[in-house]
C-alpha cells in the first residue's frame, strides 16, 4: 500500500449528503474481476450524459477542481453497499482524502485499506470548509496526517481525530494482512482453545 | 460484570491486541459471492498465501445470475467471466460452492440459514453489507470490504474496533399485515440512515420475540439501512427449533453442548447499553418509501412530505432532489402513487413466508393492466417449497412471472431492471437512485403491500382489503 504523506492539494466540493456507493461506482462496473481501472467510472451516472459526454453540471467536472486530491462532501458519505470498488474508484480517480461529518462504517474501513484518509469534521467545520471552497474554487488545503491537522488559507482548518493504529498504518503504508500474520502464534493458540470450546464447529 | 450479547460474542472471539494495533477477532464463518471476492483471491495468489480454513467458507452465485433461461449460456460476457472466476477460485481453494446449477443455489443470505451454517454466538462475515441478516440467530454478522475478505481468508481473523451497543426495544403487538419489513423501515425512518452508525443494534421486546425466524432475518437484514454495523436478536426456542436437523447444525452429543452454550448468550438482565430506543409495535403502519434513501419513508395512510416540512437544511435539499428524481409532487397521498412493476424477492423478503403472505393477497386477483409483476424466490429451496404449496400457481394465475432464484431486481446487475422513469413497488432494501436500473424509481414495501399494489396498480392500505 502507498504511504500517505503530508500534502497540499486542490479541494473539490460536492454539496450532497447520503452519497451511496451505488452512486460512487454504479453496479454495471462491478462485474470486473480486476482491482484497477475504476476511476474512469467514478460517479458515472452523475458525471456523464446519455451520449457519454461530460455532464457540465456535475461538481467534479468543474475545471477548477481538476487534479483535486481532497473531496469535501456532505454527511453519511459512502452508505449502502459494501463494495470496495467505491474506494478503488475514488483512489484511482486521484483522491486520497475525504472530508465529511460522517461515513458509513464499511466504507470508512475500506478507505484505510486503500491509502485514503477519511477525515471526520463537525457540522460547523464542514460548513465553513464548504463555504471556503465555494467562495474560492480551486483553493488548496494542506493535510498533515502526522500532526492530525488540516490547514486552509482562510483559516478554517482544524485538528482531527483518527485511530492511532490506522494513522500509523497509513503513514507507513503497511499491509494489514502482513501485520496480522505476525500474530500467527496467537491465532493458532486461540484456534486450539476454540476446538475445545466449540467442538461442533470442527466436525 | 453484566454483559450484553454483543460483549459476550466479542469476548469469546478475542485473539490478541498487539501494541499499536486494533484487537484481532476470530471469524467462524465466511460467506462469499461472485462480486466482492475475485480481487481477494487475486490478492492471495499474488502474495502466495493460502486460505487458512476452507471449511469456514460457504459460497454461492447470486448477483449476476439470470433468473430465467438458466440453461442457456450467460449472455453478458463480463458477468460470465465473473461467474467462471468464482467457480475456478472455489475449486482451486477447495471451497464449498453452490453454483448456478446446484439445487442449493440462491441468494447468499437466504441459502446460508437454510443449511444451518450460522449458529448463535458466531462471528460471521461476508463481502456484503446485508450480512447483518444472520444476526437473527444471535450471531455477530457484518459486512466487510474485499481487502478484508482477503484478510479473513489468509488469517481467519479481522482487526476490529469495538462498536457501541444500541438497544431497540419494541413492545406491543403489530397490527395485521404490519410485518418485520415495516418495523425495519419504520426504524430507519425514525433514526435515519446514519442513526445507527458506530453501533451494533440489539432488537428486543415482545414484538421481536413474536417474529418468526424469517421475520427476524428481514429485520436484521436492514440494520445496515439504519447505518448499524450489525443487528442482533437473542436466540430462543424458535432459533433452536429452526436449526435442529439442518445440514451444518450440531448433531448428537454436540447438539446438547451447543444448546447449553447458546442459552448463555442473551444479554444479562441489567447489562448496560450505550443508547436505548423504544417503539410501540401498535403504532407501526405498513410503510412505503417515497424518496431515494430508506429514511425517506412514511406510513400508507400518509402523504408525501414537502421540503419545507424539514427543519434541517440538508434534509430539505435531499427531499427536493428525491421528489425530482422520483417524479413526485409533495403532499400527494401515498395511495395515489401508481406503480409499473412489482418485485417480490431479495435477501430481505425472498423467503417462504414472504411468498405465502403475498400469494394470500394475490390469490384470485389479476395483475393490473400495464403492471408487470415478478416473483423471484430467494433460493431453489424456497422455490421448491412454494411450488409444493401451490403458490407458483396462484402467482401465475394472477398474471405474475415466477422466476429462478437470484438477487435479480434488488440491484439489477443480471439484466432484470427498471427502464428510465419506471416505478416499482419492491420488497428489496435500497431505493437509491438507479439501484434498480438507471432512472428507475423504487418504492420499498413489504411483500403483502407489493402484492396488493400489483393488483390495484397503485399503493393500497392492505388492512382495508
Ligand atoms: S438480494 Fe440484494 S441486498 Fe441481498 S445480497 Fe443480493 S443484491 Fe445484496
Amino acid at each position: 500500500m502507498e504511504a500517505y504523506k503530508k500534502h497540499q492539494s486542490i479541494a473539490a466540493l460536492m454539496r450532497r449528503s447520503n452519497v451511496d456507493t451505488d452512486q460512487i461506482i454504479p453496479k454495471q462496473f462491478l462485474k470486473k474481476v480486476e482491482r484497477s481501472g475504476f476511476g474512469k467510472h467514478l460517479f458515472h451516472d452523475w458525471r456523464f450524459n446519455e451520449d457519454g459526454s461530460d455532464n457540465s453540471e456535475f461538481e467534479l467536472n468543474n475545471p477548477k477542481f481538476k487534479g483535486a486530491k481532497i473531496l469535501v462532501v456532505g454527511d453519511n458519505f459512502g452508505c449502502g453497499s459494501s463494495r470496495e470498488h467505491a474506494p478503488w474508484a475514488i483512489e484511482d480517480y486521484g483522491f486520497n482524502t475525504i472530508i465529511s461529518t460522517s461515513y458509513a462504517d464499511i466504507f470508512y474501513n475500506n478507505c484505510f485499506k486503500n491509502s485514503i484518509l477519511p477525515i471526520v469534521a463537525t457540522k460547523k467545520q464542514l460548513v465553513s470548509l464548504m463555504d471556503e471552497v465555494a467562495a474560492n474554487e480551486g483553493v488548496s488545503f494542506t493535510v498533515d496526517l502526522e500532526n492530525q491537522e488540516l490547514i486552509t488559507p482562510a483559516g478554517n482548518g482544524f485538528k482531527f481525530d483518527v485511530d492511532a493504529f490506522r494513522k500509523d498504518n497509513l503513514i507507513k503504508g503497511l499491509d494489514d494482512i502482513g501485520l496480522t500474520l505476525e500474530q500467527t502464534d496467537y491465532i493458532d493458540q486461540y484456534e486450539e482453545k476454540h476446538k475445545q470450546s466449540f467442538p461442533w464447529l470442527w466436525t | 460484570m453484566k454483559k450484553t450479547m454483543y460483549e459476550k460474542i466479542w469476548d469469546s472471539h478475542f485473539v490478541v491486541e498487539a501494541t499499536g494495533q486494533a484487537p484481532l477477532l476470530y471469524v467462524d464463518r465466511h460467506l462469499m459471492h461472485e462480486v466482492t471476492s475475485p480481487q481477494a483471491f487475486e490478492g492471495l495468489r499474488i502474495a502466495n498465501r493460502k486460505v487458512r480454513n476452507p471449511h469456514s467458507i460457504l459460497a454461492t452465485m447470486d448477483h449476476c445470475v439470470p433468473t430465467k433461461n438458466r440453461d442457456l449460456p450467460i449472455a453478458d460476457p463480463i458477468a460470465k467471466k465473473q461467474i467462471e472466476t468464482m467457480a475456478d477460485n472455489c475449486q482451486e481453494n477447495g471451497l464449498n460452492l453452490y453454483d448456478m446449477k446446484n439445487p442449493n443455489n440462491g441468494v447468499i443470505h437466504i441459502v446460508v440459514p437454510e443449511h444451518g451454517f450460522v449458529h448463535p454466538g458466531m462471528i460471521v462475515v461476508c463481502g456484503d453489507s446485508h450480512t447483518a441478516t444472520h444476526g437473527a440467530f444471535g450471531a455477530l454478522a457484518f459486512g466487510i470490504g474485499t481487502s478484508e475478505v482477503e484478510h479473513v481468508m489468509a488469517t481467519q481473523t479481522l482487526p476490529q474496533k469495538k462498536s457501541k451497543n444500541l438497544l431497540i426495544q419494541i413492545d406491543g403487538e403489530l397490527s395485521k399485515y404490519a410485518t418485520a419489513k415495516d418495523i425495519a423501515l419504520a426504524i430507519t425512518g425514525k433514526i435515519g440512515t446514519a442513526g445507527g452508525t458506530g453501533f451494533v443494534i440489539e432488537y428486543a421486546g415482545e414484538a421481536i420475540t413474536k417474529l418468526s425466524m424469517e421475520g427476524r432475518m428481514t429485520l436484521c437484514n436492514m440494520a445496515i439501512e439504519a447505518g448499524a454495523r450489525a443487528g442482533l436478536v437473542a436466540p430462543d426456542q424458535k432459533t433452536f427449533d429452526y436449526l435442529e436437523g439442518r445440514e451444518f447444525a450440531p448433531k448428537g452429543d454436540n447438539w446438547n453442548k451447543a444448546l447449553t452454550y447458546w442459552k448463555s448468550l442473551p444479554s444479562d438482565e441489567g447489562a448496560k447499553f450505550d443508547a436505548i430506543i423504544t417503539l410501540d409495535a401498535a403504532d407501526i403502519e405498513p410503510q412505503v418509501t417515497w424518496g431515494t434513501s430508506p429514511e425517506q419513508v412514511t406510513g400508507i395512510t400518509n402523504i408525501i412530505p414537502a421540503p419545507e416540512d424539514f427543519d434541517d437544511e440538508i434534509k430539505r435539499q435531499a427531499c427536493k432532489d428525491a421528489l425530482k428524481y422520483m417524479g413526485l409532487t409533495a403532499h400527494t397521498k401515498i395511495t395515489d402513487i401508481p406503480v409499473d412493476l412489482v418485485f417480490i424477492g431479495s435477501c430481505t423478503n425472498g423467503r417462504i413466508e414472504d411468498f405465502r403472505i403475498a400469494a394470500d393477497i394475490a390469490k384470485g386477483t389479476k395483475v393490473a393492466d400495464n403492471v408487470t409483476a415478478i416473483a423471484v424466490p430467494g433460493s431453489y429451496h424456497v422455490k421448491k417449497q412454494a411450488e409444493e404449496e401451490g403458490l407458483d400457481k396462484i402467482f401465475l394465475d394472477a398474471g405474475w412471472e415466477w422466476r429462478d432464484p437470484g438477487c435479480s431486481m434488488c440491484l439489477a446487475m443480471n439484466g432484470d431492471e427498471l427502464t428510465v422513469g419506471q416505478r416499482s413497488a419492491s420488497t428489496s432494501n435500497r431505493n437509491f437512485e438507479g439501484r434498480q436500473g438507471k432512472g428507475g424509481r423504487t418504492h420499498l414495501v413489504s411483500p403483502a403491500m407489493a402484492a396488493a399494489a400489483a393488483t390495484a396498480g397503485h399503493f393500497v392500505d392492505i388492512r382495508n382489503l
